[in-house]
């Protein structure tokens, strides 16, 4: 607690006394603590050593400046002591930094402590999809997480490798195609919305890729869950029926699923079941709003590039019934 | 055959310098044909110096594209080509050639050598390098430049994930880079074991020649772990193997290890020789000597040793578990002393010197400045926990930046600045060259310094955009800024260096009061490079020869714990004015031009040609190519071979 504190006020200092979104000094769980308490610590030594070898330097420099009517200087070679001493400096240096590390690395990747919730985490090119209680609950964009709850967060790839990094919460770890041994965890001490994104280069939309992760009251995120497990609404008016038989005809149900339309299954895209229930979509790239899902419906790879969803040559009427029956999957 | 005559002596003194019988070097065709150490350095030194501006043009658009959120300068693909290629730009056609250029010129000189041991196979380097470097850049016009990065992580390089030619052009043209870097590496090893001026013992050496002979040794081992990696990737690419794809039993990770494997090593090849140059340049311009000889080779000797035991500390985030994780933090922290150590010794050699600050100067201890920033942030990765938060972020584009600009590319400008006189005969304009060296290190650091909070900010990197509510706006619009002022100053260096080839004062031999070889002949030296051997009795051969009491007294010194003048146990060595120990041959007999090397440079790249153009010709296509350049290669090697010397 104290540590944090002082980290904080450390943090405020360097990071010009602004907390955006994705800064690294937001530490919200025992994990983000540790790491960046470790880093604050690489940071001190690190300034220390290099502004008083630059001191150094820079005094060599004006003080031994050449004059006019200097004779030849003596022609030390060297002197065994001072290298020793300044050899075995650095070494304490190291060593110390490395002693306080090797323990963190190993509370860090222990085995997450029991009781806690698995979530799988899946990277696909360009969206994060996020999984619960053994597939029940599928999701993607937004990771909500009980707060005071430890989270063991499961790392997996559909494509090729992508890296979860939500800084708030902690490290970063890379998803692999075909392994299922990569896991973070830690326990979230704040309610609140703290965004991330892909950290390793995945193709053309890398930068487009991003997540949320909502961190609830454990009230909060029961309801949500529960609700999460219900299958989808059917459509109440005009347009939303409509545009699910839209979303039939055009192929959406190819790459989409949506609970409770038993020809929806496809699995190459998001679950759309609670598409309304979610703040951002396509990679939390865009807000949730009609006007920025008519754009994106209109020509997906144009607003993002690489984009596995094909533009389907939708005109404005099926944009318009897709959108209403988009907005009842609540 | 480059037939010279000898000089004319009058009681052993040279009173007129010998004579090429037959003119060796006429025209624009002897450029093809050279095998002369010096013009292959040359060579170098110009390639190298255009793809460092086709390099530094990417990176201005990349920073242009970053000027605001969500700007539309360039496409998503675009940007990713264009950070590819100048990475790759960067590191294999301008930093190693550009350290190159000065292996050619300089190794011979200060060894008091009159070639290569290969002169040759350096040929060969030189022309593979070249055709290697426009191969990977025709890729632009030719379907696409590769957009993977320059690390180009499996299985994003599969042919599912990069079905373009883009990715083919990378790694056949690696591949022909990497064929350059071995073969020069070989004979410059050779070069530096084999042909060392008598007395001319190894911890007589000068220090660049060391730092050179350490970095050939890194490139012999490190390269054949990426030409593995891209034979791998070229079987899965072409052949419908599975080396890097997971639902077939391979995995992507081993890509990595390959990779990284050369990886580390390949950055200490990159700051190395410019570790070496700046081990020259300070001590001349102290006017003292190297602070810790001895022990700056040891270091050196040491990084390199220790530089294959770290690789995946650039792996911190793949999961590679606990025990993976804290060997390698513990190796990386380690190699962080030798490295170190070295800053202390620079300092050393400056204190208490009587210190010029001429351009060399300038940009030696501007290199000093910059590689304590880099050098700090790398010990910041090195902790994993904290690398976790670090890891592909700005954070690591400033480090990089600050050891790769603010190390290698101010350690060459130092040597460009240093060697210029003896490579060309006229001195480089100092008015010029500070106004160089100033505005590259305000605007390097504007452009690189704001980074570091750019990615703590969580900026990843490699992405064509950002959002605006992340808060790097205006830091990124810091970095464009510089980088533009960048550009300004290395366009005030090529200014310098046109006008001064055309009309710079003309160039002492020994403008700077040199301590190595290449001082004592004339600049630019005769194509011969010395009348006579010289012999040598002491480290800082030249310095020992100008000014006798300057001289080391042996190989190993005791210094007195005080400091202060060395002093060893007695050893009667007499520096004798006139040494003749070699008598000038009648006949100075130096290595023939030949086409060969270019031939076999040209095979060798025709063997790639047919993996690339096979997707519009047809697979067929590639065994014809290869089978055609491998004639050619082969034949050429064989010409090579029963021509006469």
């Amino acid at each position: 607690m104290c540590l944090t504190l002082c980290v904080g006020i450390a943090v405020l200092l360097i990071a010009g006394c602004e907390v955006t979104p994705q800064t690294a000094f937001n530490p919200r769980s025992e994990y983000a603590d540790e790491g960046l308490s470790l880093f604050m610590l690489t940071i001190y030594a690190g300034v220390a050593v290099g502004v008083l070898v630059e001191a150094i330097l820079v005094f060599a420099a004006i003080r031994y400046r050449r004059r006019a009517g200097d004779r030849l200087p003596p022609q030390i070679h060297g002197n065994t002591l001072i290298e020793f001493i300044w050899t075995t400096i650095p070494v304490l240096i190291v060593a110390w930094i490395l002693f306080v590390t090797l323990p963190v690395i190993f509370t860090s990747q222990a085995p997450a402590p029991q009781p806690s919730m698995l979530v799988q985490v899946i990277g696909h090119q360009f969206w994060w999809e996020f999984q619960y209680e053994d597939g029940s609950v599928i999701t993607a964009n937004e990771m909500h997480l009980p707060v005071g709850r430890t989270a063991n967060l499961q790392l997996l790839s559909g494509d090729v490798i992508h890296s979860f990094w939500i800084p708030a919460l902690g490290g970063k770890r890379d998803a692999f195609p075909g392994h299922t041994t990569n896991y973070v965890w830690m326990t979230p001490n704040s309610v609140g919305e703290f965004p991330g994104q892909c950290y390793q280069l995945c193709g053309y939309s890398h930068g487009n890729m991003r997540e949320r992760a909502i961190i609830q009251t454990q009230a909060e995120f029961d309801a949500w869950l529960a609700a999460q497990k219900q299958p989808a609404a059917a459509p109440a008016d005009g347009p939303a029926t409509e545009g699910s038989q839209v979303f039939v005809q055009k192929g959406c149900i190819g790459c989409h699923a949506i609970q409770g339309v038993p020809s929806a299954q496809g699995k190459v895209g998001p679950n759309l079941t609670h598409f309304a229930s979610r703040g951002t979509f396509a990679g939390s790239l865009f807000e949730n709003t009609t006007a920025d899902l008519r754009r994106w419906l209109k020509d997906p790879p144009k607003e993002k590039p690489g984009s596995v969803m094909p533009n389907l040559g939708l005109n404005d009427h099926e944009i318009d019934v897709l959108v209403a029956y988009l907005q009842s999957l609540k | 055959m480059a037939v010279v005559t000898a000089p004319v002596e009058h009681g052993g003194m040279i009173v007129a310098p010998p004579t090429i019988a037959a003119p060796a070097y006429r025209g624009l065709w002897s450029w093809f044909t050279t095998v002369d150490h010096k013009r292959i350095g040359i060579l170098y030194g110009v390639s190298a110096g255009t793809f460092f501006v086709i390099g530094g043009i990417e990176a201005l658009v990349i920073r242009l594209q970053l000027w605001v959120p969500n700007n539309t300068l360039v496409t998503a693909q675009t940007f990713n080509s264009l950070f590819t290629m100048h990475a790759l730009t960067m590191i294999f056609l301008a930093i190693m050639p550009l350290s190159a250029a000065f292996f050619n010129f300089i190794i011979p000189l200060q060894i008091g050598a009159r070639d290569v041991a290969f002169p040759r196979l350096n040929a060969f380097s030189y022309w593979a390098f070249i055709l290697g470097g426009i191969m990977l850049n025709v890729s632009f016009l030719l379907g696409g430049a590769p957009d993977a990065g320059w690390f180009a992580y499996a299985n994003l390089t599969s042919r599912q994930f990069s079905p373009g030619p883009g990715l083919d052009f990378y790694m056949l043209s690696l591949q022909i880079l990497g064929v350059a870097s071995l073969a020069a590496a070989l004979n410059f090893f050779v070069t530096i074991v084999n042909m060392r001026a008598p007395g001319l013992s190894f911890m007589r050496m000068p220090i660049f020649c060391w730092m050179s002979l350490v970095t050939m040794v890194l490139l012999l081992l490190a390269f054949p772990s990426i030409t593995v990696g891209l034979i791998l990737l070229m079987f899965d690419r072409f052949f419908g193997t599975n080396f890097y794809s997971v639902p077939h039993g391979g995995d992507p990770i081993l890509w990595q290890h390959l990779f990284w494997v050369f990886g580390h090593p390949e950055v200490y090849i990159l700051i190395l020789p410019g570790m070496g140059v700046v081990s020259e340049i300070i001590p001349v311009f102290s006017r003292k000597p190297l602070f810790g000889y001895a022990v700056m080779v040891y270091s050196g000797i040491a990084i390199a040793f220790l530089s294959f035991g770290v690789w995946a500390h650039h792996m911190f985030a793949v999961g590679l578990g606990p025990l993976a994780d804290a060997v390698f933090a513990s190796t990386t922290m380690l190699i962080a002393v030798p490295t170190g150590v070295k800053i202390f010794n620079w300092i050393g050699t400056m204190h208490r010197g009587s210190v010029s600050f001429k351009t060399p100067m300038l940009f030696a201890v501007g290199f000093i400045a910059m590689f304590i920033i880099g050098g700090v942030t790398g010990i910041m990765h090195a902790s994993p926990p904290a690398d976790l938060i670090q890891h592909d972020t700005y954070f690591i584009v400033a480090h990089i930046h600050y050891v790769l600009i603010g190390g290698s590319i101010m350690a060459l400008f130092a040597g460009i600045y240093y060697w210029f006189p003896k490579m060309s005969g006229r001195m480089l304009n100092e008015t010029l060259g500070a106004w160089n060296f100033w505005t590259f290190f305000i605007f390097f650091n504007l452009t690189f310094m704001p980074m570091h909070w750019t990615g703590l900010l969580g900026m990843p990197r490699r992405v064509y955009t950002y959002g605006p509510e992340l808060g790097v706006t205006g830091l990124n619009q810091l970095s464009t800024i510089g980088a533009i002022g960048l550009g300004f100053s290395v366009l005030i260096f090529v200014v310098n260096l046109f006008l001064s080839l055309r009309s710079g004062d003309p160039a002492p031999d020994d403008p700077w009061d040199g301590a190595t070889l290449e001082w004592s002949i004339p600049s630019p030296p005769p194509v011969y490079n010395f009348a006579r051997i010289p012999m040598v009795h002491s480290r800082d051969a030249w310095w020992a020869m100008k000014h006798p009491e300057r001289m080391h007294l042996d190989a190993i010194e005791v210094t007195p714990l005080a400091g202060g003048p060395a002093h060893a146990t007695e050893q009667a060595h007499e520096v004798v004015a006139t040494t003749a120990v070699s008598d000038v041959p009648p006949v100075i007999h130096m290595p023939s031009p030949s086409y060969f090397p270019l031939l076999a440079a040209v095979g060798l790249a025709l063997m790639a040609v047919g993996l690339l153009v096979a997707d519009t010709a047809g697979p067929s296509v590639i065994p014809i190519f290869a089978i055609t350049g491998l004639v050619v290669l082969l034949g050429s090697i064989y010409g090579w071979s029963f021509e006469s010397a």
